[in-house]
């Protein structure tokens, strides 16, 4: 459609016409402002924690395990050197041998969700899936937080419904 | 020849001064859009409703992605 239309401009004596090829979904997802009706709907990106605890895949068990402890985080999130998210560590993960390479006991390709999606049905499905807490990525996968159940939870005590969306 | 871009040229067109337009309907504009921009929904788009337009800024298009 948005390719249609730039010719469309063209052909009316425009120039330089441009086609965002990914569109408005992909500015969203990637956790870019939003205006309308639906800016005002709570989202994933408004209650994540962006504190996250991090390591790398070379990095071992002991001195990540110490790391969170020391920030009070159970959970670590295994990125590249650009913020991607490749795995997640937590529970029994930490009770491997402290040398162990992350590579060989993260969970690989943790789901992740979009900083845009609405927060009330993403915490209906958390509580469905009795999950506590979801990893929040950009449209690239790179790592912008983490949202909490409880959190979620709190702040849609505050709100009205939100609309469904199409 | 209208060219394709990614969002992190749309970006630096926008600080350019270029112009978006969401060709979508204005229902779906009205509920989401990037900000600032201008809705022609494509079975709308001729020289009358291009006015809105400068003609003298670039233009970026989008709808909803690869559509």
């Amino acid at each position: 459609m948005s390719s249609r239309a730039a010719w469309r401009l063209e052909s009316l004596g425009f120039s330089p016409v441009y086609r965002y090829v990914a569109g408005k979904r992909d500015w969203f997802a990637f956790g870019l402002p939003m205006e309308g009706e639906f800016a005002s709907i709570p989202k994933a990106i408004d209650v994540i924690r962006r504190n996250v605890p991090t390591c790398y895949l070379t990095d071992n068990v002991s001195e990540v395990y110490k790391r969170c402890q020391e920030v009070g985080w159970q959970v670590c999130l295994v990125v590249n050197e650009a913020n991607i998210v490749l795995g997640r560590l937590r529970g029994d993960a930490w009770k491997v041998n402290p040398d162990t390479p992350i590579e060989a006991v993260m969970e690989n390709g943790p789901t992740t969700f979009r900083p845009d999606n609405f927060l009330e049905p993403l915490t209906k499905r958390m509580q469905e899936k009795k999950v506590g807490s979801v990893i929040i990525t950009n449209s690239d996968g790179v790592l912008m937080g983490v949202l909490y159940r409880k959190d979620a939870e709190e702040r849609l005590s505050q709100e009205p419904s939100p609309p469904e969306r199409a | 020849m209208p060219r394709d871009i990614n969002r992190n040229e749309v970006q630096r067109l926008i600080a350019n001064g270029a112009q978006l337009v969401e060709v979508l309907p204005p229902e779906e504009y009205n509920e989401a859009h990037l900000p600032g921009a201008i809705n022609i929904h494509l079975k709308k788009l001729d020289a009358q409703t291009v006015q809105q337009l400068d003609p003298t800024r670039p233009i970026i298009t989008y709808c909803h992605d690869f559509q």
